[in-house]
C-alpha cells in the first residue's frame, strides 16, 4: 500500500499533528515503506485463528465501586499549562 | 580503597549491612561520577539533595539492624516512571516540565525497598527507538567506544539512559521498560545485564504507557544476581494494573545459584538469519557449548513465524501508542502551543510537542486503526500475534529455555541507520518475538567482538519461569567470564 500526501495530510488531521506542507513528501515515503514492509503478513493464512488480545491469561478483575482517590484538585492543576480559580483554562470550545 | 562505584549491588549491600561502607558514601561517589560523565548525557533529571536524604535516612535504618532489601542503594529510575514531584518527561518535549502528583507502582515499592534515587534516565522519546537518538534531551553516548578509535558509540534503546548509567557506573543498577528490547538491545550493547519478565509481573501504573500490550518494567544491573535483588523488588501484584498478576514473588536471588544440569534448551532455527554477523554467530555458538559443558542438553527448535514478528510489532505497537498517546492535548499538563482555534492549538501542541519518529508511529497507528483498515493491519496483526505465540508454547513443550543472540550487531555510531526507518527496526529482530509472546527474557555479556564491544546472548524462558531464566544467565554469566568494564573504569571488584 503506497500513502500520497493527501492520505498522510488527512492521517495527521485525525491524529491532530499539524505537518507542514514541505514535510508530506518525505512523510508519504517513509509511511509508505513501513506499510509496505509489514504487508508481508498477507502471506500468512490466519483463517482459523482467534486474534491474541490479551497475551497472558489474567483474569478480569471487579472491585467495589467505592472512591479510592481524590480531593485532589491543587496537586492536579499544578501541572495545567493555565489554571485559574481552581479550573483548568482552555481555548474557547463553543464559538 | 577501591572505588566505590566498582562494587556490584550484593558486595555494595552486603558492605552496607556490616556498616563497612555507608549510605550517604556510595551516592556521594555516584554523584561524583555522574557529575564527571554529563558528557554521556545518562540523566536528564539528576536528584542530588534527594538522594543525599534518602542515603541518610537509609544509614539510619541500617545502623539501627533494619532496612529493606535495596536499602541504600543508589539507582537510575528511566524517565517513563512517573516519580512524585520530580519531572518526568518520558524523553518528550510535550511533556515539559509535567511534575507528576503520584508515585508509580515500580518506583514506590523500589524507594519502599530503601533504594536511594540518583535521578532519572534518558531515553528514546516514549520509548520509541533503538539507539537514545530520538530523546528531545539529546542523543545518550555509550561509554564504549572501538578500540580502535574513541568515537562516541550509541547506547541502545530505548532504555539508553539506563545503560550507560549501569555500565558507566552513574549507579548500581537501574530500571529499564521493555516493549519490543528496550532493555535487553542495550544492556548488550553496554555489556551488562538486562532482564524483562513476564508480561503482568511488574505493575504498569504510572509508567507513562507506550504499546499496553506489551509494555514491561524490568532490571539493568552488572551481574545477574544483581538483577534477580532488584527486580524481586519491583515485582508483584497491583490492583491498580488490570493486568498486573496475582502471582507471589518467587526467590530469584536464589534461583541464580541453581545448576543448570539437565536443562533443555532450544536453539531456534529461524533465527539464523540471512547474512547474519559471523561474530554473532560465533557467539552464539560460545553460549550453546557453555551451556553444554555445564550439563545443559541443546536441543534444535522450530519457530516458524519469526520472520513475521517485526511487521505484526510494528502494526500492533503504534496503533496502541497512537491510541495511548492521544491523551497529550496540551490542556492539563505539559506543553501548549496556542492555536487559533481548539483544533490548532491541539495540532501545533502534538506537532511541536512529539518528535519526528513517535510522529511517524502515530500516524502509522492511526492509519492502521482507521475505518476500513482495521481489520486487514490491527486485527490481522493480532491474529498473527497468536501464531507467534503458540509457536513459542509448543517450543516449549520439549526445552525449558531458548538461547539467541540478543541483537544482530554490536552498538553503531550516531548517524548511522538513520535514513531507514525499518533498518532501525530490525535491531529487535531478536527481541520482539519474545515481547509479541509476553515471556520473561534476558540479555547477559556474552564477550566482545574484534573491535572490543560487548555483546548480549539472550535467554527467553516459559511464562512466569524468570527463575530458570536467571539460572541459565548466571550459567552463561560464569562461563563467559566477563569482566571487562568500558576504558577508563577499572574491572569489577
Amino acid at each position: 500500500m503506497s500513502l500520497d500526501e493527501a492520505t498522510v495530510a488527512r492521517i495527521a488531521r485525525l491524529a491532530r499533528i499539524e505537518v507542514e506542507e514541505a514535510r508530506l513528501p518525505g512523510l508519504a515515503r517513509e509511511l509508505s515503506n513501513i506499510l509496505g514492509w509489514v504487508e508481508q503478513l498477507g502471506e500468512v493464512n490466519t483463517d482459523q485463528v482467534e486474534p491474541l488480545r490479551a497475551v497472558m491469561p489474567i483474569p478480569s478483575r471487579r472491585r467495589d465501586d467505592v472512591v479510592t482517590d481524590g480531593d485532589r484538585r491543587d496537586d492536579v492543576l499544578r501541572n495545567a499549562p493555565e489554571a485559574h480559580d481552581g479550573c483548568y483554562v482552555v481555548p474557547k470550545v463553543v464559538e | 580503597m577501591t572505588d566505590l562505584t566498582a562494587l556490584t549491588l550484593k558486595d555494595a549491600r552486603d558492605k552496607l549491612k556490616t556498616r563497612e561502607i555507608k549510605a550517604t558514601e556510595l551516592a556521594r561517589a555516584y554523584l561524583d561520577a555522574m557529575a564527571r560523565h554529563r558528557d554521556w548525557n545518562a540523566y536528564v533529571t539528576e536528584t542530588p539533595d534527594l538522594a543525599m536524604a534518602m542515603a541518610e535516612a537509609s544509614d539510619k535504618r541500617l545502623d539501627d539492624g533494619e532496612g529493606g532489601p535495596m536499602e541504600g542503594l543508589p539507582i537510575g529510575m528511566k524517565d517513563l516512571f512517573c516519580t512524585a514531584g520530580t519531572r518526568t518527561t518520558a524523553g518528550s518535549h510535550i511533556l515539559k516540565g509535567f511534575e507528576p502528583p503520584y508515585e508509580s507502582t515500580v518506583s514506590g515499592k523500589l524507594w519502599a525497598a530503601g533504594a536511594v534515587c540518583l535521578g532519572k534516565t534518558n531515553m528514546d522519546e516514549f520509548a520509541m527507538g533503538s539507539s537514545n537518538i530520538t530523546s528531545h534531551h539529546g542523543p545518550v553516548a555509550s561509554p564504549w567506544t572501538k578500540a580502535a578509535d574513541n568515537k562516541p558509540l550509541v547506547p541502545g534503546g530505548s532504555s539508553g539512559g539506563s545503560a550507560t548509567a549501569v555500565s558507566g557506573r552513574l549507579c548500581v543498577a537501574a530500571t529499564g521498560t521493555d516493549t519490543g528490547g528496550s532493555i535487553r538491545q542495550p544492556a548488550a550493547f553496554t555489556g551488562i545485564c538486562g532482564i524483562k519478565p513476564t508480561y503482568g509481573r511488574c505493575s504498569r501504573f504510572g509508567i507513562v504507557a507506550f504499546a499496553s500490550s506489551l509494555d514491561q518494567a524490568g532490571a539493568m544491573a552488572r551481574t545477574v544476581e544483581d538483577c534477580a535483588i532488584m527486580l524481586e523488588s519491583m515485582a508483584g501484584f497491583d490492583p491498580k494494573d488490570t493486568t498486573s498478576a496475582d502471582l507471589a514473588v518467587p526467590n530469584w536471588t536464589a534461583a541464580c545459584a541453581r545448576p543448570v544440569k539437565g536443562l533443555k534448551i532450544g536453539i531456534p532455527k529461524e533465527y539464523r538469519v540471512e547474512g547474519m554477523d559471523p561474530e554473532i554467530d560465533a557467539m552464539w555458538q560460545r553460549g550453546i557449548d557453555w551451556l553444554r559443558d555445564q550439563g545443559c542438553e541443546i536441543v534444535d527448535v522450530s519457530l516458524p513465524h519469526t520472520k513475521y514478528a517485526l511487521p505484526t510489532y510494528y502494526i500492533v505497537a503504534p496503533a496502541e501508542a497512537s491510541s495511548n498517546l492521544a491523551r497529550y492535548d496540551g490542556m492539563r499538563y505539559g506543553l501548549r502551543v496556542p492555536g487559533r482555534n481548539l483544533t490548532e492549538t491541539y495540532e501545533k501542541t502534538r506537532g511541536q510537542g512529539f518528535g519526528a519518529e513517535v510522529q511517524r508511529r502515530v500516524l502509522i497507528g492511526t492509519y492502521v486503526l482507521s475505518a476500513g483498515y482495521y481489520d486487514a493491519y490491527y486485527v490481522k496483526a493480532q491474529k498473527v500475534r497468536r501464531l507467534i505465540s503458540d509457536d513459542f508454547l509448543q517450543a516449549f513443550e520439549g526445552v525449558d529455555l531458548i538461547l539467541t543472540p540478543t541483537a544482530p550487531s554490536a552498538a553503531f555510531r550516531e548517524g548511522d541507520k538513520m535514513d531507514d526507518p525499518v533498518a532501525m527496526y530490525l535491531n529487535d529482530v531478536f527481541t520482539v518475538p519474545s515481547s509479541l509472546a509476553g515471556l520473561p527474557a534476558m540479555s547477559v555479556p556474552g564477550g566482545l567482538n574484534a573491535e572490543g564491544l560487548p555483546l548480549g546472548l539472550h535467554l527467553i524462558g516459559k511464562p512466569w519461569d524468570e527463575a530458570t531464566v536467571l539460572a541459565g544467565g548466571a550459567a552463561i554469566e560464569r562461563a563467559a567470564g566477563f569482566d571487562v568494564a568500558p576504558y577508563g573504569l577499572e574491572k569489577v571488584a
